[in-house]
């Protein structure tokens, strides 16, 4: 009965994975959009403020430098980004007569916004795959062998699933894709800013630096900074990997309860 | 169970009932629909006919009552509910973004149909439901017929024994309608339960074996057409004259009717057949009296939606 039910969640999300990925692919738009703002940050932060901040940092100094350290915090923001069409699209989705249409079928009811979060996180790698190619393509070398990369990734598409599921939960919660745009903005700006995206947290003062040091971006950034160019990362490891789990778990349970509540 | 109603009632309802905050939406409602009919449930807006289908949907929840919709409860076993039922809602329930054809895989999908049988189902759906044409492209381009057949087609994918079909012709136009209501009757001749809301007396004149009025969350009146046309008073015929002195004679002569004198009419009582026609005029010719022109007025579900919904200020006239 209970591998029935499984088959049952499987093959829906699959089916449900299938219809999202086919609007991506038909309306391309946002998605990619939001690739561009962590692309802009990066070359503004490289060619504009790069020599200066580079300098500040320490370690050698210069462009290439800051290159070296900013890269995992844009790939986060990158990550941050993706939180925003995510949002969108459920609010946008639940509005339409075919998802009242699933309700009232005998199917998998998590399978909905299974479909959603896969999809999304499909299309946060590929723009994190993109923004990894500009930063190589504009000189950055980091040391990392084959299992610092895979480690780095995996980290980086668990910490995208608990931002997705996340987003799902405020694409639910929001009324008007207007709202829904705005709601993961926190989570898409405010905290890869407040981070050690572009400057080491040591720097700020200490009233921040406490929330910055511990916030999930941060931890996550300097496990990945560790991983690709050999950085310290102490107690950020498992802190990241805590936030990452603890966020998705939040964001899926949230968000199955939201979906759960106009309804049975 | 309800042991009055024996399992062959595809749906039984007993005092449902739904609150929103101090709004009362459904105050109590009774219904029962036999397997194989069709039951319109009929009412102005706001009457409570979409919430009543979205509760026995299984879309929202009931505060009060029990429903069994194909032999399963509603409130303990919604998923084998939504195993045999099929819902058109008033707003259609497909994906723009996607063509006819990928709307009717999904459907498949979800439904669990091999690849070759759901292949086969589609092909013959489209086909009957007249969208080969247009499979290949965005429901979003369909005219509203179309995109209310493809809702109906997509809704047959998983043979439903009940289909609720909240409103299916609300913004069609006559065609469009027509056709839905062809699609209607075949399905019901194929051996479906239709539960169909509509604001249209004449669709559920055409199409439903049992009809009930929901005004202000209640079940005001119910009955099949005929039934409910007997609850109000019988037809009439309307007899205009050119003064009032041939006004006068006629009600003299007739010694019944209701009289206007501001219209220059009579209202007698009768049903409008030729016979009946026929000696009236005779009558008023044997007199004298000139009748300038004359309208027969049956009573159809018009009538009895005014009547049993307090609306007054009605007249609805026909010139058969």
């Amino acid at each position: 009965m209970s591998t029935n039910v499984h088959v049952l969640h499987a093959r829906d999300s699959l089916t449900m994975l299938r219809r999202n990925l086919l609007h991506a692919r038909r309306y391309p738009s946002m998605t990619l959009q939001v690739a561009l703002i962590p692309v802009f940050l990066l070359l503004l932060f490289v060619y504009v403020f790069g020599d200066a901040l580079g300098t500040g940092i320490g370690q050698g100094g210069g462009r290439t430098a800051y290159l070296a350290y900013l890269v995992p915090g844009i790939l986060l923001m990158t990550a941050g980004t993706g939180s925003v069409p995510t949002a969108v699209a459920v609010c946008t989705d639940m509005a339409e007569g075919i998802v009242a249409r699933f309700r009232t079928m005998a199917i998998s009811r998590p399978s909905i916004l299974v479909g959603h979060v896969v999809g999304s996180v499909i299309q946060t790698v590929i723009n994190l795959v993109l923004v990894t190619a500009v930063a190589l393509a504009i000189g950055f070398r980091p040391d990392a062998g084959y299992g610092e990369w895979l480690a780095a990734g995996g980290l980086l598409v668990l910490f995208v699933l608990g931002l997705t599921w996340l987003s799902v939960a405020l694409g639910l919660i929001s009324k008007t894709p207007e709202g829904a745009s705005n709601a993961p903005l926190p989570v898409a700006f405010l905290l890869p800013f407040v981070s050690s995206t572009f400057v080491p947290v040591d720097s700020m003062p200490s009233w921040i630096r406490w929330f910055a040091e511990y916030q999930p971006f941060t931890t996550v950034i300097e496990t990945v900074r560790g991983l690709l160019t050999g950085t310290q990362i102490g107690h950020n490891g498992w802190m990241a990997v805590a936030w990452s789990l603890g966020i998705t778990v939040l964001g899926f349970v949230w968000s199955l309860r939201l979906f759960d509540r106009d309804t049975r | 169970m309800n042991p009055t109603h024996p399992a062959s009632a595809a749906i039984d309802v007993t005092g449902l009932s739904k609150a929103y905050g101090d709004k009362v939406v459904l105050d109590g409602i009774d219904l029962t629909v036999p397997r194989g009919s069709v039951f319109s449930l009929l009412g102005p807006n706001g009457a409570g006919k979409t919430t009543t289908v979205q509760i026995l949907s299984t879309l929202i929840r009931a505060d009060g009552g029990a429903a069994r919709v194909a032999g399963h409860d509603l409130a303990a076993d919604p998923h084998s509910v939504r195993a045999a039922i099929g819902v058109t809602g008033q707003f259609s329930a497909v994906d723009n973004l996607i063509t006819g054809e990928e709307n009717m895989a999904l459907m498949a999908d979800l439904h669990h149909l091999d690849r070759h049988e759901g292949r086969r189902i589609i092909a013959e759906l489209l086909d009957r439901f007249d969208l080969v044409d247009a499979a290949r492209k965005p429901a979003a381009t369909y005219s509203g017929g179309m995109r209310r057949r493809l809702d109906i087609a997509m809704t047959l994918i998983g043979s439903p024994d009940v289909i609720f079909l909240d409103e299916p012709t609300t913004g069609l136009d006559p065609s469009a309608r027509h056709a839905v209501w062809q699609i209607v009757r075949d399905l019901v001749a194929g051996g479906v339960t239709v539960f169909l809301t509509t604001q249209y007396l004449e669709e559920a004149d055409q199409l439903a074996d049992r009809i009930a009025v929901l005004s202000g969350g209640r079940i005001v009146a119910e009955g099949t057409a005929e039934e409910l046309k007997r609850l109000v008073p019988g037809g009439h015929v309307r007899l205009r004259f050119l003064d009032p002195a041939q006004l006068g004679r006629a009600a003299e002569v007739l010694g019944t009717g209701v009289r206007d004198d501001e219209a220059l009419t009579l209202q007698v009582p009768g049903d409008g057949s030729v016979h009946t026609l026929r000696a009236l005029l005779d009558a008023l010719d044997n007199a004298s009296v000139e009748v300038d022109s004359l309208t027969v007025h049956t009573p159809d579900l018009d009538d009895v939606f005014f009547a049993v919904t307090d609306r007054p200020g009605h007249e609805k006239v026909q010139t058969r």
